[in-house]
């Protein structure tokens, strides 16, 4: 007991550093932002101790934005970029993760290749993608033009916007996820394979029943990961649409910005970023029960 | 025991990225913003300080700070050379000039606004002068003189009657065209006697050209829509300011026009046919006929452009309306007396002295606020364009946008509301209709 205790005191200081940069980083900024979403500041005055009682609104930011229709506009957008975007996301990573791990010849420059994307900057790859789904004169227009078929006006029309924007995400982070799925098949004990050889499975039975149960904490770490980083979604709609056509692509964290910074409605955009927290937490802890039925642990 | 290590390690790793919260996730984020660069020019004035502090007349030597983003992508060397005059006739003023690129300059100074951290006298754009100034950031100019600057720029710097800021530099936006163009459809160039409707005619016969040929480029956004419903005598606040009138029949009206050039007559392309091409682009490629924009669009098109083109004042319909931009410089009101009487002088310097204006003329920044043309002269020698004369005539009919705190969460509406009315996902009346309701909603006017 006593021993116990002695080795925690003698951690403290090795720990303290980086709770230190917790609290100041972390906590105090969640704690600001939740006493800054009762107020009405506009984050252009100066902040003082007054600040906060002297614009204090009490819920009124949370009441406003539940009944204007903006917030579930931007939503619903988020909602449809997430249902384009995790299946075709994951399909092409799970593609991506079983070509790595065939170990053929050019396994080792298909790597990078695909992890390429992943390490390009945004803005960049937002910029060239941008031109990529040029109705008039993109790349991708132009192959369904030589098929005979008109191709769609991605970014200009209200409904094919968000799939443009879903196409340039998947193609950025598949190789990310894809790398994380192949390490996961790596991971796998050959033995397994083995066994179901002497058993004689099939590849498409071997792959529903031992490789993606023996996968799927991998899969149900990047889910969860991709999950947040969609209702995070902000950079590549900026530069893509602006939140166009007419506002078709306008999301969460775009709003938060633009009422922070632009509209200097600190309070709104700080009510606004409590209620995406909730609904990442809500939806975490939906697929953490989840888990039970479809993850794997091995043990 | 393994299995649960990993889901603790998988519950740990989540909240983790729960907690770094709604921040960009992305580290790229950080490559995008633009070097803020610090200028300052200290060894000058440890110089000078000793000799200003054995003079009894002059004040104490004071060190005063100045953020910008004008100078930021190529002036900042313009903006030091015009410091050096400054300094050389005020030894006791010591100015640190921090240049910031312009994505970064507004969330940087309401970072330092709020931290108390703030400049002591800082640049300014129309869009958020009056944000700030209601928000008592800006100190009232009490001690500048005012005479030889340009009154409706300077008028568009007041709020609650009182001087808050002094225009720097304006611009106006004029209309272009594509002379060789004109030629080919053999239609009269345009002057400043026509009309809207004129214009419509001359981009209909240009339009008849080609396919890829288009008459003219206004974009239906906020910033046009509201020059073009004064052109029709509409406005979007009440003259008292008390009230939104943004579905006003003379705003219907002036939409409509705008907006049948891309659906009715399609002299205008739509966002399908430009297919992303910008609408400079659309221009320099010799495929569009007119196009109403700023002058800071000459240096470009006179290298882009290798056809001939020229300017006139932008025609009106009831009226003519011009755009009028102009950035301003302010005094913190969170400075010391001291700072704030030395800032008032840089910045009086900066604005309206001749040597300042000499300066900015001779780099070929921009154009100072000065009422005097006079001393504009050097700029109208340049060409193209022959009729550079257009700028200062276009400053007789301008229009300046509302001054209101909310300005930015305005424009986003307005500008929302009419590229639906350009698309045809709303007619006009709808457009501004719901325009009107949400700025009613969202919006308190003083």
């Amino acid at each position: 007991m006593t021993k116990e205790k002695k080795k925690i005191l003698q951690a403290i200081p090795f720990m303290l550093p980086s709770f230190i940069g917790m609290i100041i980083f972390s906590f105090l900024p969640i704690i600001m932002a939740t006493a800054l979403s009762m107020t009405d500041w506009s984050g252009l005055e100066k902040f003082t101790i007054h600040t906060i009682p002297d614009h204090f609104v009490g819920f009124q930011n949370y009441i406003q934005l539940l009944t204007r229709e903006e917030f579930w506009s931007t939503l619903l957008h988020v909602l449809y970029y997430i249902v384009l975007y995790i299946p075709l996301g994951f399909l092409l990573s799970m593609v991506i993760a079983l070509v790595l791990n065939t170990e053929k010849r050019f396994t080792g420059v298909m790597r990078v290749l695909f992890y390429i994307p992943v390490l390009t900057s945004w803005v960049a790859a937002s910029l060239i993608w941008k031109w990529v789904l040029s109705s008039q004169y993109g790349v991708i227009n132009s192959v369904i033009g030589v098929f005979g078929m008109k191709g769609p006006d991605w970014l200009t029309n209200k409904y094919w916007a968000m799939p443009g924007i879903v196409l340039a995400s998947v193609w950025k982070d598949m190789g990310y996820y894809g790398l994380y799925i192949f390490g996961g098949l790596r991971g796998i004990d050959p033995t397994y394979y083995e066994a179901a050889k002497v058993d004689g499975a099939g590849k498409m039975w071997t792959l529903f029943s031992v490789t993606m149960p023996l996968l799927s904490p991998t899969l149900f770490y990047c889910l969860i990961m991709s999950l947040i980083n969609a209702f995070q979604l902000f950079p590549q709609v900026q530069i893509m649409t602006e939140g166009g056509p007419n506002g078709a692509t306008q999301v969460m964290v775009e709003r938060i910005y633009t009422y922070a910074f632009s509209y200097f409605k600190m309070g709104y955009a700080a009510a606004y970023s409590w209620l995406l927290f909730v609904i990442i937490l809500l939806l975490t802890l939906i697929q953490l029960k989840l888990q039970k039925v479809w993850v794997h642990y091995e043990s | 025991m393994k299995r649960k290590t990993i889901s603790l390690l998988t519950q740990v790793a989540i909240v983790a990225t729960l907690l770094s919260g709604c921040g960009s996730a992305n580290p790229d984020a950080a490559q995008t913003e633009a070097s803020t660069e610090k200028v300052t020019e200290t060894e000058a004035s440890k110089e000078a300080e000793p000799a200003a502090e054995t003079t009894q007349e002059t004040a104490e030597p004071i060190t005063i700070t100045y953020a910008n983003f004008n100078a930021s992508g190529g002036n900042e060397a313009t903006l030091n050379s015009m410091y050096q005059a400054f300094h050389e006739q005020n030894p006791d003023i010591t100015v640190e000039i921090e240049t910031i690129a312009m994505d970064d300059y507004f969330t940087t100074l309401q970072t330092r606004i709020a931290g108390g951290t703030a400049p002591d006298c800082f640049e300014m754009n129309i869009e958020n002068f009056a944000a700030y100034a209601s928000k008592g950031i800006l100190a009232e100019l009490s001690e500048v003189d005012t005479s030889s600057l340009n009154q409706t720029a300077l008028s568009a710097f007041s709020y609650g009657g009182k001087q808050y800021a002094l225009p720097e530099n304006f611009s106006t936006v004029i209309l272009v065209y594509n002379k060789d163009l004109f030629d080919q459809a053999g239609i009269d160039y345009p002057t400043s006697s026509w009309t809207r409707e004129d214009v419509d005619k001359a981009a209909e016969a240009i339009r008849a050209l080609g396919d890829n040929i288009f008459g003219i480029y206004q974009p239906v956004t906020y910033n046009e829509f509201y020059k073009v419903a004064a052109q029709y005598g509409g406005s979007l606040i009440s003259e008292d300011g008390s009230k939104f009138t943004i579905n006003s029949p003379e705003n219907i009206a002036a939409l409509q026009s705008m907006v049948d050039r891309v659906q009715k007559t399609n002299v205008q392309p739509t966002a399908e046919q430009m297919g992303g091409m910008g609408d400079w682009d659309l221009f320099e490629s010799g495929r569009l006929g007119m196009i109403p924009t700023g002058t800071w669009c000459f240096n470009t098109f006179t290298e882009a452009c290798d056809f001939a083109w020229d300017i006139c004042v932008e025609p009106g319909q009831t009226q003519k309306a011009t755009h009028f931009f102009a950035n301003a410089l302010v005094v913190n009101n969170d400075a010391s007396d001291a700072a704030k009487v030395a800032a008032q002088k840089w910045i009086s310097f900066l604005s309206s002295s001749d040597e300042a204006a000499k300066i900015r003329l001779d780099a070929g920044w921009d154009l100072p606020a000065l009422s005097d043309m006079n001393a504009l002269s050097s700029y109208l020698e340049i060409t193209p364009p022959d009729n550079r004369k257009a700028v200062f005539e276009s400053l007789d009919s301008l229009v300046l946008p509302p001054i209101i705190t909310d300005y930015s969460q305005m424009s986003d509406i307005i500008s929302n509301a009419v590229s639906k009315a350009a698309s045809g996902e709303s007619s006009p009346e709808e457009a501004l209709n719901e325009a009107q309701k949400l700025c009613e909603e969202q919006i308190t006017l003083q």
